[in-house]
């Protein structure tokens, strides 16, 4: 334990050193993770890939930094705000408390969190109409389902997977009225995102029942839904990232929520001084979300079925189609 | 029809959740009747899992991860057992120890080694310990009824799922038909009778620790290599805990607590089942009521039903010798 608290620090100081060299230019952005690590293969690398668009567009350096657990936010924040980072760029729900507490404490500083919605003169919140991003995934459920029943998995029982399923829902009856459908949440508490083996044996039970696909917004629990599609030889559909590669040919689709764009742009426009504090929403006119398509998955998505996708796409930017919301979705939890 | 297709999918559902609780029931079974209360199976399973997934990832072979899995097990029953055999220290303290422990081990290790936010590489098929076909599955499968139970229920398991049900009588027989098993439970039960026989108490209760140490590597490897494919953070999700519980239920017994555990996983099986459907006279239940269910059944059945229970006389209470 003990030395693992001096290899710790050894790291942070390593970081901190190699970084600070790059620090002298105008503008120094600050990009911090959500627990999980750098390259999660998920929203962190998401985050980064979008910071590393912008360090190649401007040649700017950014410093970044990788949690541990959760009394780190603070402290994070805390240290890159006194050395005079213009930009703090905070992913994940879970930064909330930590940003309202640390921004307030330093007026100057710019915060973008993404996720979350703080009402501070000096952050911006940029969060996600999840709900349209499901919409066109469940379009595409219901044009590719055969059995003419489909699932839908969720982790934890709260609005904001709520706002996932009931986007999707829509968007199933959107393209038929005639389908049937199953739903699970795989629990309550938090430890519903890290149940994998659950979320695999409600999914085995829908696709016994006679589902052939599953949309899961379940977080790594998901990847059990995935492999249970593989097991039953039906299909999957991914969530946040493109996880079309995880089971080549059992993933339909995934719903991509575009963070490197939410990223990229907070810098940019950090940059360039268009930024603005006030809550960002990030929905398909935006480009913030948005279903995936790829060489794993192109065998499975028709071209009429890119043609529905896109007309329907068009009919809700315009308006003609409200997709619906659930109340509360980014009030942290 | 409808009914009984639901009632095959349910304890289809129930004997897979069932395997990895039974081993572990198992292995705190061993220990508590040796006098060791091991209330880090959920560290245990969880290292395990985490070990099985990350040596079968990196060598292609789920046999290779079995083998990790039980090492880690092991090695930290070991530890368990050396803090509260040797130095005699509190054993919930010491299982809590290593439950705390692996919880942020296990991540922080997959983190530096495979950087995937705290999970190992999804694993592929070979890898895996997957679904076996029992002899003449399909070619029986047409028989009504007893084709359909045994094709569609008992066929079509892992592996380990297998060697959970063939561990319950296993462990049975060691315990009440051999010498050792004798001993074991004397051991459990009054220590000092033990050791005036001559027979040394810390090696007896180092072996149980042993055995419990084998049966939980392989619960949690079943956990990352058969039924899941890979490690992800805090997978265990209490079933250690539950595990515990189901062998406080089954009285310390190696059938009633392979009912306990059939139990549990029976009514975690009916609760997926349940949600979202609408029941006659009720209506739909609410997600959050479905997901009480497994406790509120725990709760009236050891309120209600189970009767007097005895745990091992010398459970918990280390042993000293100059006492």
């Amino acid at each position: 334990m003990k030395y693992l608290f001096i290899k710790m620090l050894a790291l942070t100081a390593l970081l901190v050193g190699s970084t600070y060299a790059a620090t002298a230019q105008d503008f120094r952005p600050v990009l911090l993770y959500d627990i999980g690590g750098k390259f999660d293969k998920s929203f962190n690398e998401a985050a980064f890939r979008g910071a590393e668009r912008f360090n190649t567009d401007t040649g700017i350096e950014f410093r970044d930094f990788e949690p541990n657990s959760e009394t780190q936010y603070e402290q994070a924040l805390k240290r890159f705000a006194r050395r005079r980072a213009d930009l703090i760029v905070a992913v994940g729900v879970g930064y909330a408390v930590a940003v309202r507490n640390v921004a307030q404490r330093y007026p100057d500083v710019k915060f973008t969190v993404i996720d979350a919605v703080i009402d501070l003169p000096n952050v911006q919140s940029v969060t996600f109409k999840e709900n349209e991003g499901s919409f066109l995934v469940g379009m595409i459920a219901g044009m590719a389902t055969k059995s003419g029943k489909v699932g839908f998995i969720g982790g934890m029982d709260i609005p904001l997977i709520r706002r996932f399923q009931v986007g999707y829902d829509q968007g199933v009856r959107f393209v038929r009225d005639d389908i049937e459908f199953i739903e699970n949440y795989v629990g309550t508490t938090p430890s519903a995102w890290n149940d994998p083996i659950k979320a695999a044996e409600m999914a085995k039970s829908q696709y016994a029942r006679g589902v052939d696909i599953i949309f899961s917004a379940a977080g790594p629990s998901g990847l059990g839904v995935i492999n249970a599609a593989k097991d039953s030889n039906a299909l999957a559909i991914g969530v946040d990232s493109n996880q079309n590669h995880v089971q080549p040919g059992f993933v339909l689709t995934s719903m991509l929520k575009r963070v490197d764009l939410a990223v990229e742009q907070a810098m940019q426009q950090a940059k360039n001084g268009t930024w603005a504090p006030g809550h960002v929403v990030m929905g398909l006119p935006e480009g913030g979300v948005d279903y995936a398509l790829d060489e794993y998955n192109a065998s499975l998505i028709t071209d009429e079925m890119k043609q529905r996708l896109e007309e329907a796409r068009a009919k809700i930017i315009s308006g003609e189609i409200a997709v619906a919301d659930v109340e509360g979705s980014n009030e942290g939890h | 029809m409808e009914f009984l297709v639901d009632i095959l999918l349910l304890s289809d559902s129930t004997l897979r959740v069932a395997g990895p609780l039974i081993l572990a029931a198992l292995a705190g079974l061993c220990a508590e009747r040796a006098g060791i209360v091991d209330i880090g199976l959920e560290g245990k399973m969880l290292a395990a899992a985490f070990a099985a997934a990350s040596a079968a990832s990196v060598t292609a072979s789920p046999w290779a991860g079995l083998l990790a899995g039980i090492v880690a097990s092991v090695l930290l029953s070991l530890l368990h057992g050396y803090v509260s055999i040797n130095q005699r220290g509190n054993q919930i303290v010491s299982g809590m120890a290593i439950n705390i422990m692996v919880a942020g081990l296990a991540p922080t290790l997959a983190n530096a080694w495979f950087s995937r936010g705290g999970q190992t590489p999804l694993l592929p098929s070979e890898a895996r310990f997957t679904e076996i076909t029992l002899p003449f599955a399909d070619a029986i499968s047409g028989v009504p009824l007893l084709g359909a139970i045994y094709s569609d229920l008992l066929s079509g398991h892992s592996l380990l799922t297998y060697v959970a049900f063939v561990a319950v009588p296993t462990v049975g027989w060691i315990l009440y038909k051999t010498r050792f098993g004798l001993r074991l439970r004397a051991v459990g039960e009054n220590p000092e009778a033990v050791d005036t026989a001559g027979i040394s108490v810390t090696l007896l209760r180092y072996q149980a620790m042993i055995i419990a140490g084998i049966l939980c590597g392989i619960s949690g490897s079943a956990l990352s290599t058969a039924l899941g494919a890979g490690f992800i953070r805090d997978m265990s999700a209490g079933k250690g805990f539950l595990a515990l519980a189901a062998m406080i239920f089954g009285k310390w017994k190696p059938v009633p607590t392979l009912l306990a555990c059939l139990l549990f996983a029976f009514v975690d099986a009916l609760q997926g089942r349940l949600q979202g459907v609408a029941l006659p006279l009720v209506g739909e239940i609410p997600v959050q009521f479905t997901i009480m269910l497994p406790y509120v059944l725990t709760v009236i059945i050891l309120a209600g039903f189970v009767g007097k229970m005895e745990a091992p006389k010398a459970s918990g209470i280390p042993y000293e010798k100059d006492r």
